[in-house]
């Protein structure tokens, strides 16, 4: 009897394992051959042959990168980064306070601040951008046209993943018993917030912070449709000028945000099997009722 | 900003005065965050729901909703709702099966890191990528092509892949990692003992995926599929890249309208489309809870 199951067991465990491989494999030729394609792509040259000709002219063109960081870069890459950056911070200026007050003081808040947080998934960002346009009309004829203006939208954009990122990181500290002893020993509210809460918290502000920087460097809608160049943006451009280049950028771009979110799943973690890992935040709010 | 002050109205009427001061002020922490979505999110919203309602002169009118029927946002409307359910249900269930291959291998392998981490990469990290590695591959350029076009001619029907057939591959390279993301939590929490119990009560493979595992995973991946479906629904970036003639999908539709490259600028119009696919993504979640609640009695 014993031996029977043991045999069942081995034959169903055979049968997973094909069943895994087959699938695996099918998986990999489906989602690497196009990526492998857009390598080979960028390394063709016009005679045959490898060539690293369009890697190297990604710096000859100043419309895709120049260097000239500021208020106003006029380059799509240096815009992007900056906006990256803005928008993070933004984010969680906004966010990391507001949630650690609403956990505090404002307990009944903290399902309406989540139902806002989660809006902008149920919003197409292409709808955002119909409301948007004449606001950066506006915008932009009175206070600024710079693309960095881009950052105030993404913010929006970014706020139902940085919202489960940070929901989670609050979620496992006790954010009232470490403000209060703080608070009892003499320290201000800011040097709760950034001597208690921040360092506690460092690993969800880390996840929601490479999650908004590879969100904001993906980002093509909200950009086109409120006419500024984008990376992505000029991606497109540069694709109806010389696609090999452009393919290039494409490549760099994808393998950057693949190694923010590696490090997200190092980094992010999970204790095994209490709580999905970082990652499947990018899935949106019905993960977030499943989990 | 009148949304954000209201509740805290609202609160101190009802109370003490002593006690509501001391509310008043709490409230003040919320403040800056509830003014910044006021202004970034409820605005847009606003101004997209009234500015439907109204032509460019300013004065109220519903014709912004009678050009709805023009016969090209018809079209656009099917086509985008024909490619968002294909893709949604083709991409939900090839997505369930790559969850399923990654769940039964090693919880924190590397395997199961780098999956997550692509699939994350390619759910979220813009279409304009995803549309040129395909232009890259079975493109007329691409070395698919090149080196499949020595044994069959696979666009002896036309260039598919800047139409409808060749979006709805491109949808599915984003479709089926967004379902990982989904699914994988689902899946995590089916425990092993389930099995066991199943076949130390006389249950055979499929009792168990019938009576066991189905009906546990079922609405996860019904729920799951809604969100593929709003997911292509509201994707425009991969379309955009992949067409850029004929706008043969309904975001581009209202971008077409919000600053058209050729004919006149429609705002009012882009409003009333913009509320279409609201409504229309609405139904459907509507439909999605009806479904779950008779999918319970069913299962």
């Amino acid at each position: 009897m014993a031996v029977a199951r043991r045999g069942v067991h081995r034959s169903r465990w055979i049968k997973l394992q094909i069943f895994r491989y087959v699938v695996l494999a099918l998986a990999a030729v489906f989602f690497l051959v196009p990526l492998i394609a857009m390598f080979e792509f960028s390394t063709r040259a016009n005679a045959g042959g490898r060539t690293l000709e369009y890697w190297k002219s990604i710096f000859a063109y100043p419309d895709l990168v120049n260097f000239n960081l500021g208020p106003a870069p006029d380059a799509a890459i240096d815009a992007s980064l900056e906006l990256a950056l803005i928008t993070s911070l933004v984010m969680l200026v906004l966010l990391v306070p507001t949630m650690v007050w609403v956990r505090l003081k404002l307990r009944r808040l903290s399902r309406i601040i989540e139902f806002i947080c989660l809006l902008p998934l149920t919003i197409p960002a292409i709808v955002l951008v119909v409301g948007l346009f004449p606001m950066y009309i506006w915008l932009g004829t009175n206070f600024s046209d710079s693309i960095l203006t881009l950052a105030l939208a993404y913010v929006v954009l970014v706020l139902p993943y940085c919202y489960r990122a940070l929901d989670a990181g609050l979620g496992a500290i006790d954010v009232k018993t470490l403000s209060e002893a703080a608070r009892g020993l003499g320290a201000s509210w800011f040097s709760v917030m950034w001597r208690i809460i921040v360092p506690n918290i460092s690993n969800a502000i880390l996840n929601a912070t490479l999650l908004s920087v590879a969100l904001v460097l993906g980002e093509f809608t909200i950009a086109n449709n409120l006419l500024y160049n984008n990376l992505q943006v000029e991606l497109v451009h540069l694709g109806r000028a010389n696609a090999g280049v452009s393919i290039a950028v494409a490549v760099a771009a994808l393998v950057f945000a693949f190694i923010l979110l590696v490090i997200l799943t190092f980094v992010g973690g999970r204790p095994r099997g209490t709580q999905p890992e970082a990652v499947t935040d990018l899935a949106g709010p019905l993960a977030a009722s499943q989990a | 900003m009148t949304i954000a002050g209201s509740p805290a109205v609202a609160t101190r009427v009802g109370r003490p005065l002593l006690g509501g001061r001391r509310f008043s002020l709490d409230w003040i922490g919320a403040v800056p965050f509830l003014v910044y979505v006021a202004i970034f999110l409820l605005l847009p919203s606003a101004i997209v729901a009234i500015g439907a309602f109204f032509n460019a002169d300013g004065s109220f009118t519903t014709e912004n909703y009678l050009h709805l029927s023009r016969s090209y946002v018809v079209k656009a409307t099917i086509d985008t709702m024909s490619l968002s359910a294909i893709t949604a249900i083709a991409g939900a269930a090839l997505g369930a099966l790559l969850s399923y291959a990654i769940v039964t291998g090693a919880p924190n392998g590397l395997l199961r890191r780098v999956v997550v981490s692509a699939s994350g990469v390619l759910a979220q990290f813009g279409g304009v990528t995803l549309a040129f590695a395909f232009i890259a591959s079975i493109g007329p350029a691409g070395f698919v092509y090149l080196w499949a076009v020595h044994f069959f001619d696979y666009y002896a029907h036309g260039i598919w892949l800047f139409a409808l057939p060749g979006l709805a591959l491109v949808y599915l390279y984003f479709q089926i990692p967004l379902m990982v993301l989904v699914f994988l939590p689902a899946l995590d929490g089916i425990k092993p003992q389930w099995r066991e119990a199943a076949e130390s009560l006389g249950g055979n493979t499929w009792h168990y995926w019938r009576y066991v595992a189905g009906p546990i995973l079922f609405p996860a991946f019904l729920g799951a599929t809604l969100l593929l479906f709003a997911n292509a629904f509201s994707a425009y970036a991969t379309a955009q890249a992949l067409i850029n003639q004929g706008q043969p999908v309904l975001s581009q539709q209202i971008a077409g309208a919000l600053s058209s490259e050729v004919g006149a600028v429609e705002p009012g119009f882009a409003k009333a489309i913009a509320i279409e696919m609201i409504v229309i993504v609405t139904l459907v979640t509507v439909g999605y809870s009806l479904l779950q609640r008779r999918a319970a009695r069913w299962l």
